[in-house]
């Protein structure tokens, strides 16, 4: 990169000496030299603005000069640059810093377009939850969940199937926070009025019993003595039933296979196969009973590939007869874990992981389990109010089903009433199914609330 | 940004490895700068006046490559500034998202000052601890209700005595606007909105105050467009977009999917010359109900829809506890970064008012585990101490696979919280279930003299395990 230094006096010779045919870059000193490098980016406002007005005054006239010597200096100096060395007051006249606000007459023309998502190319298994009389059970009707081609509620593909919330029952009472006892206190002695109860005032697509007196740490029911309430539960309500156990992976096994017996036939979701129980034994008899079997793992997407997998090749599981739960950590409580869990397993299973590509079930009642949804108040003193819990709950157990509405989920189980009923209806309205005329929110500024 | 590869910003750095940023080579600066644990100006050469002919055009050239996706705007000034947009994927899983939406909530010129002034200090004031940190509202939106510049003037006055929150400024009256701007201008407030009508006057607004400018146009893309290119062509570019927010009914999904359609525009396709953030108005909700629950349930509700797809700001109504708390978690929850896992801090904690008799039980430090646990123990009322072990965060079970936990390591974590087992009656701990292959080697370690139980493997069954295992039999010395 060569680089020289010219005094005023000589700029002439100097100039011509070089026989530059553009100046790349120009530099002015305290003693008024003018340095010319070549290679150097054009001068541009720095220019001005390193060297402060005074010194390019003089800049103004070497270029003047050098102009007069014939160089083709007016198309290498940005005029913004000169004008600006020159002086504040006159940079407006010469050449303004940016170009004059123009507001133009019109506005301008546009077209917006965006496509669709290219690599979802694959569809998610639908399952058929529920049999009828005439299919081998004696349900009333049957659910389908699944089969979406796109991410819920996009523009992409429309789903298929609405998202379905199943309500839990116990087969024992249980503690529960408040706000969700409230509905149960009559019937919590009874399951099958109990599920009668979800099935015909609170809305529920599906009714789950839960095992959980089958417990060894609570009232270790035999298995044959606890399905009997599921029979109960068949007999009552004529929706598509769920079958849990306890959670305890040594008795589950036992409770959950003859559960899948007693419900044979009837595609019953049974809840759920893991990697730390038998779940070959759970898989196989869902397979042998056509029920279906929720794969359950713990927030880790290739546990959920492994035990998918090893049900449809080990336990013989038809892949339309398999729902995963990938976990459901609630709002607060690790949401952030669950919900890109399952968007991501979504969307491996729209690009074509078939491992995954299964109808995705969220325990959501794990909600109350979030202090902000049952305490009273804050334990923390210098918190703003926490209000009414009775209040704060419901929206709780919303917000963390339908989050994950969002992520993919198809079917929730659920226990507050109101939870269910506003999930339902902002799934519903975001699928298109609810009708509503929509008010006017053009001047939402003006209004008066 | 879309660049992958450190390699490809390497080439734009001054490749001195001069290390005044901190770094010891450009390279991992690079590599910085792709993560986002980075930004450009902690490099000085590149910034520097004397070295512009030589680093002038690549510092462009680099801040184009860097530029984000969603484009980023500024709104406030000093300690209260916020940023807007900024973001770069489409689902959080894919890096995160980076800057979450502030809510405003809206105050109005038509309020008496006595209820104005309270709800500017409830809005102002609003907090809650999680996860180590406070959550509060970010801004406060001011309505023109009455539609006289002079009521609007005196109201923003009177919040901005009140509170040092960035404002929205809301009115589509050019004149209204300009009273307030005329008091909050230096503020950097938004102004909110031009649309196809009075467009041209909000322009001159945003030219002459210098503040971001709100471009409304309900329901139809093309004229959302159509505006933001004309303000582009002005060289108005601290722009939000409003593509309406509809509180129910079908116009409820197609809004939803406008705010897809924007984010993938964005991101997905780069469509830079309409990649500005996007506003969400949930307080649309109180337009379809009286009732005060419904209301804020349903408020609380279109915020998550939008909080999870797209919205860059939000316009809100409902201060009510059910309605803020719950929307503050599931936007700290869709805007925490899934790259590092939350950590607690490691260590010994009380959970109620254990003494000498009580168990003390250990897990990792991997938050969610650790505030499982705590719920589990606390809301059972079981008083108890609780060791959080460091495992960089990592949980119970893939840290005895991953060596992050050992029967070595915590016994050196109960060492270095001060636990001496001599003083409890019980000389004993309760490991997790899924640690049970450590209690022989746990035994050895404090040679028989305290005991390493075997808890539960879900803390959910503590309960029932203290029934049948607590306290510790040890036999007859």
């Amino acid at each position: 990169m060569g680089e020289k230094k010219i005094k005023l006096s000589d700029l002439n010779k100097q100039l011509a000496d070089m026989g530059v045919k553009s100046l790349e870059g120009i530099k002015i000193e305290g003693d008024i030299e003018l340095e010319i490098e070549t290679g150097a980016g054009g001068v541009g406002p720095l220019f001005a603005y390193y060297f402060g007005a005074e010194v390019a005054k003089v800049a103004v006239q070497l270029v003047n000069m050098a102009k007069a010597f014939g160089y083709p200096i007016d198309s290498l100096l940005q005029p913004v640059a000169v004008a600006g060395a020159i002086a504040p007051a006159e940079i407006k006249a010469a050449a303004p810093e940016i170009p004059a606000f123009k507001i133009p007459d019109t506005l301008a023309k546009a077209k917006f377009e965006v496509g669709t998502d290219a690599t979802w190319k694959h569809q998610i298994q639908e399952v058929q939850l529920g049999a009828t009389k005439a299919e081998g059970g004696s349900r009333g009707h049957v659910i389908k969940i699944g089969g979406e081609k796109a991410m819920p509620f996009f523009y992409d593909a429309a789903m298929p199937n609405r998202p379905v919330v199943t309500m839990d029952v116990f087969d024992m009472p249980i503690g529960m926070a408040k706000a969700v006892k409230m509905h149960y206190e009559e019937v919590m002695n009874d399951p099958a009025e109990w599920a009668k109860k979800c099935v015909n005032e609170f809305g529920a697509d599906m009714i789950t019993t839960h095992l959980i007196s089958t417990d060894p740490l609570i009232k270790d029911t035999s298995a044959k003595e606890a399905v009997k309430v599921v029979e109960d539960v068949l007999q009552a309500v004529d929706v598509p039933i769920c079958i849990g156990g306890s959670g305890n992976p040594e008795k589950d096994v036992e409770v959950l296979t003859r559960a899948s017996e007693t419900a044979q036939g009837e595609r019953a979701l049974i809840a759920s196969a893991s990697l730390n129980l038998d779940w070959e034994a759970i898989g196989r008899s869902c397979a042998e009973n056509n029920n279906v079997c929720l794969s359950w793992t713990q927030l880790e997407i290739n546990a959920q590939k492994e035990l998918d997998r090893k049900l449809i090749k080990v336990a013989g599981v038809p892949r339309d007869s398999i729902v995963i739960d990938p976990t459901t950590a609630a709002l607060a409580y690790g949401l952030d874990f669950a919900y890109s869990n399952m968007e991501r397993i979504r969307i491996g299973a729209l690009k074509g992981d078939q491992e995954l590509a299964f109808p995705m079930s969220s325990g959501t009642t794990n909600a109350w389990g979030v202090r902000e949804a049952w305490m009273i108040g804050s334990p923390n003193k210098e918190d703003s109010d926490w209000g009414d819990r009775m209040l704060r709950g419901p929206i709780w157990e919303i917000l963390t089903g339908f989050s994950l509405a969002m992520a993919g989920v198809d079917i929730f189980m659920m226990m507050n009433p109101i939870a269910v009923a506003y999930l339902q209806e902002i799934t519903q309205s975001l699928m298109g199914l609810i009708e509503a005329k929509t008010p006017d929110t053009t001047n939402w500024i003006t209004t008066e609330a | 940004m879309k660049e992958s590869s450190p390699l490809n910003l390497y080439k734009f750095l001054p490749k001195t490895n001069c290390g005044e940023c901190g770094d010891e080579t450009c390279m991992a600066f690079a590599a910085g700068l792709i993560a986002r644990e980075r930004t450009i100006d902690e490099c000085k050469p590149l910034f520097d006046p004397e070295k512009q002919k030589k680093y002038g055009k690549k510092l462009a050239q680099l801040k184009e490559v860097l530029a984000p996706e969603v484009s980023l705007i500024y709104l406030g000034t000093g300690d209260q500034q916020i940023k807007v947009g900024g973001e770069d994927v489409m689902y959080r899983h894919q890096m995160t998202y980076f800057n979450k939406p502030p809510f405003a909530y809206d105050v109005t010129d038509a309020m008496d000052e006595a209820d104005l002034v309270e709800r500017v200090k409830l809005i102002h004031s609003w907090k809650k601890f999680y996860i180590g940190n406070w959550e509060n509202v970010e801004m406060v939106a001011v309505r023109s209700v009455t539609g006289d510049p002079d009521k609007f003037a005196k109201c923003v006055k009177k919040v901005m005595e009140n509170t040092d929150k960035p404002l929205i400024l809301c009115s589509f009256d050019p004149k209204v606007l300009k009273a307030g701007l005329e008091l909050a201008a230096e503020k950097r407030p938004l102004i909110y909105a031009a649309n196809k009508d009075n467009w041209k006057e909000v322009a001159q607004l945003a030219y002459d105050y210098k503040v971001p400018v709100t471009l409304s146009s309900p329901f139809d893309l093309d004229g959302l467009k159509s505006l933001a290119i004309t303000f582009r062509e002005m060289g108005l570019k601290d722009l939000v977009l409003d593509p309406g927010t509809a509180p129910n009914g079908e116009k409820l999904q197609e809004s939803l999917q406008n705010f897809i359609k924007l984010r993938r525009a964005a991101v997905d396709e780069g469509q830079k010359d309409f990649n500005y953030p996007v506003m969400s108005i949930p307080l649309n909700a109180w337009f379809t109900t009286d009732d005060p629950v419904r209301g804020a349930y349903w408020e609380s509700v279109l915020s998550a829809t939008f909080v999870i797809r797209g919205a860059d700001i939000m316009i809100r109504h409902s201060m009510e506890p059910h309605s803020v708390m719950p929307d503050m978690h599931l936007r700290f929850n869709i805007y925490t970064d899934p790259r590092s896992p939350v950590k607690v801090k490691p260590g010994l904690n009380k959970v109620g008012k254990p003494d000498e008799t009580s168990p003390i039980y250990l897990t990792t430090n991997f938050a969610l585990t650790y505030y499982t646990v705590e719920s589990d123990l606390g809301s059972n009322e079981i008083d108890s101490y609780l060791l959080a072990v460091d495992t960089d965060g990592i949980g119970v079970q893939a840290s005895v696979a991953g060596g992050q936990i050992t029967p070595s390591k915590i016994k050196d974590s109960f060492a270095e919280a001060g636990v001496d087992f001599e003083k409890t009656s019980h000389r004993s701990f309760i490991l997790p279930g899924m640690c049970a292959r450590f209690s022989g080697e746990l035994d050895e370690l404090y040679k028989y003299k305290v005991k390493a139980l075997v808890g539960p493997e879900d803390s959910g069954r503590i309960p029932g395990w203290m029934k049948t295992q607590w306290p510790p039999k040890w036999e007859e010395e």
